[in-house]
């Protein structure tokens, strides 16, 4: 999902840039305030920010015979809503484009639309939906680990068609041709992603139950029942 | 017992979701999407100029690697760190219903607030 650098036209690097600096900059204050009202939570932000950053920087093999990467963004974006997110995965992207010319400055602002705004985003609408339909937390988490890394895919598809539309099909034919490049491939990497993310939740749960409590994510007796076990 | 078999099999299902391409389409050359987008669009707009140019880039695909592992290392060490302190503090916590009354205070650090640790 990394547009490489100089990729966009200057104008549409310009309008992402614009559109995504908001999300990022009230996900920096969310970052302040969540470390300043609930500092007990730190570690699992941490934990969270850590996530991104491995997955993000392993790329592997997918059906189609090419290979992606995972995002690693619905996790944090579960456990601390997606504002908080769209300013650790913009993190992530800046050290890429910095140190390994993997994405770049002038795309940073469309790749933290979808990596760190529209996939967090997706991946907890998605955990929302599912709770709230009575699925457990950790269908909920696999839902949202898939979505998230889906939806930045599918967001970065569609940025690239919109910069670059068929000579003769137009942004449709474009956006099939770049959905056919990233969508497909990220499909079984998205659901490894969803099985790894429920490994890392139950662990967390296992581990760190008072502060998912805090967090809102299980309830007290359920967190009892946890430690118990 | 339970819990050990779930853990397996959702370690094992990762491992396969990553394995099995690897093991199907044994022709793929598995190039990265990010390079196979950059490919679509040289082919589509040919005249297309990349405007601006990283101001660092790593001088080899094996040091482009190393950094890949290092930005791995980092974020493996910090996610491990994490783990390993909650589970330390969830070791000295009291297991009582106190705990969990204490935790769901507004204010309050659950680990230093929970009360005697033995």
């Amino acid at each position: 999902m990394h547009i490489a650098e100089g990729f966009l036209p200057p104008w549409h690097a310009a309008a992402w840039t614009a559109v995504a600096a908001p999300f990022v900059i009230h996900g920096a204050r969310a970052v302040v305030r969540e470390v300043r009202e609930r500092p007990e939570t730190k570690l699992l932000l941490g934990a969270a920010g850590a996530f991104t950053f491995v997955l993000s920087a392993i790329k592997l093999p997918s059906v189609t015979g090419s290979s992606s990467h995972p995002t690693g963004t619905g996790l944090g974006a579960v456990l601390f809503r997606p504002p908080v997110m769209a300013f650790l995965g913009t993190v992530v992207l800046l050290f890429q484009a910095l140190l390994l010319a993997h994405g770049g400055l002038t795309t940073l602002g469309a790749n933290a639309f979808s990596m760190a705004v529209v996939g967090p985003w997706a991946g907890y609408a998605a955990y929302r939906i599912a709770t709230r339909a009575g699925a457990p937390l950790l269908v909920g988490v696999f839902a949202a680990m898939c979505l998230a890394d889906l939806a930045t895919y599918v967001t970065t598809a569609l940025q690239l068609a919109l910069a670059f539309p068929d000579p003769v099909s137009g942004f449709l034919g474009a956006a099939t041709k770049f959905l056919g490049i990233f969508a497909l491939t990220q499909v079984p990497l998205a659901l490894a992603e969803g099985f790894l993310g429920v490994l890392v939740m139950r662990a967390l749960t296992q581990v760190a139950a008072p502060e998912l409590q805090r967090l809102g994510l299980i309830k007290p007796d359920v967190a009892q029942e946890k430690i118990d076990a | 017992m339970r819990r050990h078999l779930v853990t397996v099999a959702l370690a094992l299902a990762v491992i396969l979701l990553v394995a099995l391409p690897l093991a199907l389409n044994a022709a793929g050359e598995f190039g990265g999407t990010d390079g196979a987008a950059t490919a679509a669009i040289e082919s589509s707009h040919p005249h297309y100029r990349p405007w601006f140019a990283p101001f660092f880039a790593p001088e080899s695909t094996e040091v482009e690697s190393g950094l890949f592992a290092l930005q791995a290392a980092i974020g493996a060490g910090v996610l491990g760190y994490a783990l390993g302190v909650l589970r330390e503090r969830r070791r000295h916590r009291p297991v009582s219903p106190a705990t969990t009354a204490t935790a769901a205070t507004p204010d309050g650090d659950a680990a230093t607030s929970a009360g005697p640790t033995p």
